[in-house]
């Protein structure tokens, strides 16, 4: 789908807060309320916004500790591959996880209450992972998103 | 402010399906609409909900390669972390910045049009940024999960 200078705007502010009415973007941007509807329905439609994504305040909730994990496998082939994928995202604290090309197999995304909280999703979760074999951590600092190539 | 439980149990309903209308969401945590809005409101001002926001599905919109850079910088020079960063924010398709305690100390996720865009990037504006000792590439192949929900 091509965008035009609209709808990038619009996509833009979607990204920046989901919750926006077609009413508030339409008077943000100068149209009308079932044109803005109509524009922003269309990005659903054409599958540029798959959903939404919830930004909750880690700290706040109890969760201290965010680690980025690089995992590899140790034995490779298709079933293992499946049944690493099937285990590993049932894990609750894995946040997210993606197959990737490179010094790594997979990229997971794990979080914790502590150090003390990881070590125990690392050695009783992860470790056990069927296939499971060179795991590298890495703790987060700090972290930012951007708004992307839009505009 | 106090989480409470119930709080938790609305949080996860919205962590599940974000984009559901207050009313179901309502319905599905086990409130009236009334309550629903009022805790929703209550979280977001006490700063427990940051925000929402969409989910853009970049190869939609022709954007088909991903790639996860791992770098080190040279420590050596005090102001190499806030250079580099002051630099990577100017790049349009570094869509997420972090920074890490580990092997590795920063991490770019970035996005290209195709291999040949992501090779012109990474040549023209990820390796001039300044202080970089080493980068690694992870081309990323399959979301296999995503969300980043938190296990409440």
């Amino acid at each position: 789908m091509t965008l035009d200078a609209t709808d990038q705007k619009f996509l833009a502010a979607l990204a920046d807060d989901a919750t926006l009415s077609a009413g508030e973007l339409g008077r943000r941007f100068g149209l009308s309320q079932p044109a803005a509807w109509r524009r922003v329905r269309r990005l659903f439609d054409d599958g540029v916004i798959t959903g939404r994504r919830v930004d909750l305040n880690r700290e706040a909730l109890g969760f201290g500790v965010t680690v980025f994990l690089g995992v590899k496998l140790a034995t490779k082939g298709r079933v293992s591959l499946e049944d690493f994928e099937r285990a590993v995202s049932a894990i609750p604290e894995v946040q997210s996880v993606h197959h990737v090309l490179g010094l790594y197999d997979y990229r997971l995304r794990v979080v914790a209450r502590d150090l003390a909280d990881f070590e125990r999703v690392l050695r009783r979760r992860i470790l056990l992972l069927p296939g499971v074999g060179d795991v590298e951590a890495n703790v987060l600092l700090s972290e930012e998103r951007r708004p992307g190539p839009l505009g | 402010m106090q989480v409470t439980e119930i709080d938790r149990r609305l949080l996860r309903q919205l962590q599940l399906a974000s984009d559901m209308s207050t009313g179901t969401l309502a319905e599905r945590a086990g409130m009236t609409q009334a309550t629903c809005s009022r805790r929703l409101d209550k979280l977001t001002r006490a700063g427990i909900i940051r925000g929402q926001h969409a989910r853009i599905h970049w190869p939609a919109l022709g954007y088909e390669v991903e790639v996860s850079l791992r770098i080190t910088l040279e420590k050596t020079n005090p102001r190499a972390f806030d250079e580099f960063l002051a630099g990577a924010r100017e790049v349009p398709e570094v869509m997420e910045i972090q920074t890490f305690l580990g092997r590795v100390d920063v991490r770019l996720h970035v996005l290209a049009r195709d291999m040949s865009h992501y090779q012109h990037l990474y040549r023209s504006q990820i390796l001039t940024l300044p202080h970089i000792a080493e980068v690694e590439a992870l081309v990323q192949m399959a979301e296999i999960k995503s969300g980043e929900a938190l296990p409440l």
